[in-house]
C-alpha cells in the first residue's frame, strides 16, 4: 500500500499541485437488528477505495475510486487535477493553508474486544434476552434491539510529508418499546433513540448497557404512555434529561460552530450559522454556567480519534466559558483564512469522500448539584427525557424538540407522567436560560452516530458530553 | 460496469450459492458533483464506486453482506458470510419467497449528455449563475451534481434486470446581506438545465425579500410553491404510504382505507414508470413497479407493497421494494400530487391575507399517526395582502397536521414540478391552503 500511495503523490506532483493528500479507507460494518422476536436486519458490509484532494491553480480538485491500483490511482490523480483545474475557472482567491509540521504516527482506539470477533449466536442471544422482556408488556406491539459496529482501516499521506495510520473502531447499541392503543403510537428506548448509545470501545461497551436489565422498565412507561395526559401547552421550567441535552448541544451549539458553515460554504443545503465572525468573544451566548469544549481527545467519545483527515492531531478546544463564546470548529483553510489556529476537525465519510469541519465530541461540561439535588431545587417544572423529534432553522436559530417522555416537577419532585412533550425556543436565549447544570456524576459522553452533513451528503459520529440542566421559562406544548 | 459484466458476476454468485433462495443487487456509479458558494466554487468531487449485496435465503433464514471489492476470493467471502448469518438465525415464518419474474415496462433513463458531462462543462453553467448574482450584488451558492448509474437485479427464481439511468440536477441560493431565494432543477438530460432561468428565479426572491417584515406566528392562508409541497408530501409517505407500517399500524392509513383522509380535492399517487418521473422501472428485488393510487378524491386508497409484506397479506409485491436488508419497508418515491385549474398568480391575486413559502428547511415528524410535522420556512417567505406580494417575512416555524392541511386546500395550480427530496422524487403543484399553522419565528 505504502508504494501505492507513495506513486498517486509522486503522479499529482508532476501534474502541477501545490498540495496533495491520499487517503485509502476500508470499512467495515455490521448490523444487527431484531423485532418482535426476529432478525429484522443482520448484514455485514466493507467499502474499500482511496481518494485523492489536489490544489492545482489555487483551489480544490478531490476523486476517488474503489478500484484500488496503479493504473487507476494514475487515472484519479488526474482527474482530481483536472477537476481543480474546472474550479480554477471560478475562483475569487487562492486557498491557503495553516501550515504543519509533516507527522508520522499511528493511532488505535482503545479496544477490549473487538466485536467483530465475538459470535453472531452471542449477539443476538443478548439482543433477544432484551427484547423478549419488552415483548411482555400487551400493549407493546413493537419491541426492537439492535446492535452496530463500525471498524474504520484508513492511512492518510500528503505532500507535505505526513504519514498516519488509524483503525477506529465505534460500537453501539439499545432498545425500544412501541405501544399501539386506539389512536396512539408511544415509544420508548434505551439508553438513547435512534439506535441506543454508541461510543469508540469495543464489545465491552454492549455488557456496560445492560440492556436486558432496563427493558421492563422502558416498556411499562411506552405502555403507560398511552394513557398519560397531553403535555400542556405552556412556558415553564424545563429540566432536559442528558441524551436530549447531547442532542440540544449538537444542533444549537455543534453546528453553529462549524467554521465552513459560519463562512458560507454550507449555504444551499445545510445553512449558515449566527454565530458569524463579529460575535467571536464578544457574545454571551449562555448564561455564567454554561462551558462548552471540543474535545476530540476524551476516551471513548464517539468522536474521538488521533488525528483528522487532513492529518492534524485530535486536540480540545474550548468553545464557550462562563458563557461566553470564544471558539469555533476549523480547517487548516478556514483557520488560515480567519487567522486562527488549526485544531483539526476535518473528517470524511469514506475513501469515497472529502473531509468536511465535522463536530469532534462538543461537551457540555458538568455543574454543581446532583440530579437529585437539581430537582429537589425545582418547584414547578417539566422534565423532559430521550429525543424524538428534532428541527431548528437554517442559522441554528429557532429549534423545536419533541422528547419520548416528560414528567412534571412539583415541589422538588417527579411526578405525573406527559406524552408528546416538545419545547422550543431562541438559541441564546435559552442557553442564557440555564440556571442548574448536574454533576459529573449524571455526565454521559453521548453517541451521536448520523450526523447529515455535506452534499454528496457525509454520515459522521459525534460525541457530546452532558448531564441533566434547567432552563426557566421555555415555551412547551408547541402546536397543542 | 456493463450490462454483461454484471449478469457475470451475478450467475457466477448464483452458481456458487447453495441457498434456498439467492438475490444479487449490483450497482455501479459514476458520479461528480460541483458546490460552488460565495461566488466560487469551492468544492469539486467525483466518485467511481461499485456495491455488491447478496441476499441468501435458507430455510426461512436471511442473512444479507455487501462489498465493493470485485475480486472472485472476495465475492466467495462476501457469499459465504452471508450463508453464515443466514445459519446464525431462526426462521422467519413471514417469509414466502423473493418475487418471480415479470416483464417491466422498458423506459429510456439514459442521457449520453449527462454521462459524458465535464468538470469545466459545469464549471461554465455555474458561471451563468454567479454572473446573474455579481450582477445583481448578491452572492450564489449551490451544488450541481452530474452522474450515471448501472444497476442489475438477479435472483435464483429468474429474475434478471438491468438498467442504466443518469441524472443531473442543481439547486442554488442566491443571498443579499438580509434575504435569500432559492431555485432548483432535476433533469436526465443535463442539457434540459436552464441555469439563466434559475438564476432569474433566484435573484427576483432574493432581490424581493430584502429586508424582510417579523409577522406574528399563527394561522394563516398559505401558498406552498411546489419544493414545499414536494417535502411535505414525501414526510407524509414516509409515515405511512409503505405496507411496513400500515400492517403495523403506526400509518395514519392502517384502518382507514376507503376513509375521507384529506379534502376531495386530493389525489395521490406513487407511478415510478412514468416519464415525468424519472424513476427505475422496477424495484430493488427487480418487481416491475407498479402506478398506485395512494389518497384519490380524498379518499384513503392503499399502500405500497414489497415482497415481503404484500405476502403477509396474500397479495403481490406493487414494486416499492428498497435494497435489502431494509428496515424501513416499502416505499413510495416516485409520488405526484394531482394537478389543478388555476395559476400561482391566480392564487396570489385572490389572497387576501396570506403567506407565500418557497421552500421548507429541516423538516421534521412529532407524530407519524397524526401527521404532525414541524420545520422552518427559507429562501423566499412572503407577505400577501389584498392579492399582491407586498414584501418578504421573515422565516417561520409551523407545526402541522399535514393531512389537515391537505384537507384545508383551496386552490391547486395547472402547473406541476418535478422535486428531488431526502426521500424520493415528487411532482407537485403549487398549494393554496387555509389555516396553516405557524407556531414560532425566527430572527431573519
Amino acid at each position: 500500500m505504502r508504494e501505492l500511495i507513495n506513486f498517486g503523490l509522486d503522479v499529482a506532483k508532476t501534474c502541477g499541485v501545490t498540495y496533495a493528500d491520499v487517503r485509502v479507507e476500508k470499512v467495515k460494518i455490521q448490523s444487527i437488528a431484531i423485532k418482535n422476536g426476529k432478525a429484522e436486519e443482520i448484514s455485514d458490509s466493507e467499502s474499500y477505495g482511496f481518494g485523492i484532494r489536489t490544489l492545482v491553480n489555487g483551489r480544490w480538485g478531490f476523486a476517488s475510486s474503489s478500484k484500488v491500483n496503479e493504473e487507476e490511482v494514475q487515472k484519479i490523480v488526474a482527474l482530481s487535477c483536472e477537476i481543480a483545474k474546472a474550479s480554477a475557472f471560478l475562483k475569487k482567491k487562492d486557498v491557503v493553508l495553516s501550515p504543519v509540521e509533516p507527522i508520522k504516527e499511528n493511532y488505535e482506539t482503545p479496544v477490549e474486544i473487538n466485536p467483530f470477533t465475538v459470535s453472531l449466536e452471542k449477539k443476538l442471544s443478548t439482543l433477544y434476552e432484551a427484547e423478549e422482556i419488552l415483548r411482555k408488556e400487551r400493549d407493546i406491539k413493537i419491541s426492537q434491539a439492535s446492535m452496530n459496529f463500525i471498524f474504520k482501516d484508513k492511512t492518510f499521506a500528503s505532500t507535505e510529508g505526513t504519514w498516519i495510520k488509524q483503525k477506529i473502531m465505534m460500537s453501539g447499541a439499545g432498545i425500544a418499546a412501541t405501544a399501539i392503543g386506539e389512536s396512539d403510537v408511544q415509544i420508548r428506548s434505551y439508553p438513547n433513540s435512534h439506535g441506543g448509545q454508541f461510543t469508540t470501545s469495543g464489545y465491552e461497551l454492549i455488557d456496560k448497557l445492560r440492556l436486558k436489565d432496563n427493558a421492563e422498565k422502558i416498556a411499562g412507561e411506552a405502555v403507560a404512555l398511552l394513557k398519560a395526559e397531553e403535555c400542556p401547552s405552556k412556558i415553564t421550567t424545563v429540566v432536559l434529561g442528558g441524551s436530549q441535552l447531547a442532542l440540544q448541544v449538537h444542533e444549537s451549539i455543534g453546528h453553529p460552530i462549524e467554521l465552513d458553515r459560519v463562512l458560507g460554504t454550507e449555504v444551499s443545503l445545510a445553512g449558515t450559522s449566527f454565530l458569524t465572525p463579529d460575535k467571536l468573544n464578544h457574545l454571551k451566548i449562555g448564561s455564567d454556567i454554561v462551558n462548552i469544549t471540543a474535545d476530540a481527545t476524551i476516551p471513548q467519545g464517539l468522536g474521538t480519534f488521533g488525528y483528522d483527515d487532513e492529518g492534524i492531531p485530535a486536540k480540545k478546544v474550548d468553545i464557550v466559558r462562563n458563557g461566553l463564546f470564544i471558539g469555533y470548529i476549523n480547517s487548516r483553510e478556514t483557520a488560515a483564512e480567519t487567522g486562527q489556529s488549526c485544531n483539526g476537525t476535518m473528517r470524511a465519510d469514506g475513501w469515497n469522500r472529502i473531509p468536511l469541519i465535522r463536530m469532534t465530541n462538543i461537551n457540555l461540561l458538568p455543574g454543581e448539584p446532583s440530579f437529585k439535588e437539581l430537582i429537589a431545587d425545582t418547584k414547578d417544572g417539566i422534565y423532559l427525557e430521550t429525543n424524538k423529534s428534532w428541527s431548528i432553522d437554517d442559522k441554528r436559530l429557532n429549534f423545536q424538540f419533541g422528547t419520548e417522555i416528560g414528567w412534571e416537577i412539583k415541589n422538588g419532585k417527579i411526578k405525573g407522567m406527559l406524552k408528546n412533550p416538545n419545547y422550543t425556543g431562541i438559541t441564546p436565549e435559552f442557553w442564557n436560560a440555564c440556571d442548574a447544570i448536574s454533576n459529573k456524576d449524571s455526565w454521559i459522553i453521548w453517541g451521536t452516530p448520523n450526523c447529515g452533513k455535506g452534499e454528496p451528503m457525509q454520515v459522521a459520529q459525534t460525541g457530546h458530553g452532558a448531564s441533566p440542566a434547567r432552563f426557566r421559562n421555555i415555551q412547551v406544548g408547541v402546536g397543542k | 460496469m456493463t450490462h454483461k459484466e454484471i449478469e457475470k458476476i451475478s450467475k457466477k454468485i448464483l452458481n456458487l450459492s447453495p441457498a434456498d433462495q439467492t438475490e444479487v443487487l449490483l450497482i455501479s456509479q459514476d458520479s461528480a458533483l460541483t458546490r460552488f458558494a460565495n461566488n466560487q466554487i469551492h468544492q469539486n468531487v467525483a466518485e467511481k464506486n461499485v456495491k455488491l449485496s447478496i441476499r441468501v435465503i435458507d430455510n426461512k433464514r436471511t442473512g444479507t453482506t455487501s462489498t465493493n471489492i470485485l475480486s472472485d476470493k472476495s465475492i466467495e467471502d462476501a457469499l459465504k458470510r452471508a450463508l453464515e448469518i443466514a445459519n446464525s438465525t431462526s426462521p422467519d415464518p413471514d417469509f414466502k419467497s423473493l418475487p418471480k419474474k415479470k416483464q417491466h415496462k422498458e423506459m429510456s433513463l439514459f442521457s449520453k449528455n449527462t454521462a459524458e458531462y465535464q468538470p469545466i462543462d459545469r464549471a461554465k453553467e455555474i458561471s451563468i449563475l454567479i454572473s446573474k448574482a455579481n450582477r445583481e450584488d448578491l452572492t450564489a451558492a449551490g451544488a450541481f451534481d452530474t452522474g450515471s448509474l448501472t444497476i442489475g437485479i438477479t435472483n435464483s427464481l429468474g429474475i434478471f434486470k438491468t438498467a442504466s439511468l443518469t441524472e443531473a440536477s442543481i439547486n442554488t441560493v442566491f443571498m443579499s446581506p438580509s434575504s435569500s431565494g432559492y431555485a432548483d432543477s432535476y433533469e436526465k438530460d443535463v442539457k434540459n438545465i436552464n441555469c439563466h432561468r434559475l438564476a432569474d428565479l433566484a435573484a427576483c426572491k432574493a432581490l424581493k425579500s430584502i429586508e424582510p417584515v417579523a409577522i406574528k406566528p399563527g394561522s394563516y392562508k398559505v401558498i406552498l410553491e411546489p419544493a414545499a409541497v414536494a417535502d411535505m408530501l414525501m414526510y407524509l409517505a414516509f409515515c405511512g404510504f409503505g405496507a411496513l407500517a400500515y400492517q403495523e399500524r403506526r400509518s395514519f392509513m392502517s384502518g382507514k382505507l376507503g376513509q375521507k383522509i384529506t379534502g376531495e380535492n386530493i389525489t395521490i399517487w406513487d407511478d415510478g414508470t412514468s416519464p415525468d418521473n424519472l424513476g427505475l422501472p422496477f424495484d430493488f428485488e427487480g418487481t416491475p413497479k407498479q402506478k398506485i393510487i395512494l389518497i384519490e378524491n380524498g379518499l384513503a386508497k392503499n399502500v405500497v407493497y414489497d415482497s415481503y409484506t404484500a405476502h403477509k397479506e396474500d397479495k403481490e409485491s406493487t414494486g416499492h421494494a428498497l435494497p435489502a436488508p431494509n428496515v424501513y419497508g416499502p416505499q413510495a418515491s416516485n409520488l405526484f400530487l394531482k394537478n389543478g385549474g388555476c395559476s400561482t398568480d391566480e392564487m396570489i391575486a385572490s389572497t387576501k391575507k396570506g403567506i407565500l413559502v418557497t421552500r421548507f428547511h429541516y423538516t421534521n415528524i412529532e407524530d407519524p399517526l397524526k401527521t404532525i410535522l414541524t420545520g422552518m420556512t427559507r429562501d423566499g417567505t412572503f407577505l400577501i395582502e389584498n392579492g399582491e406580494i407586498i414584501c418578504g417575512v421573515k422565516n417561520l416555524r409551523f407545526t402541522q397536521n399535514i393531512l389537515t392541511a391537505l384537507s384545508n386546500v383551496e386552490m391547486i395550480s395547472n402547473k406541476t414540478e418535478l422535486k428531488q427530496t431526502f426521500f424520493g422524487l415528487c411532482r407537485t403543484p403549487t398549494l393554496k391552503i387555509d389555516d396553516f399553522n405557524f407556531t414560532g419565528v425566527t430572527e431573519f
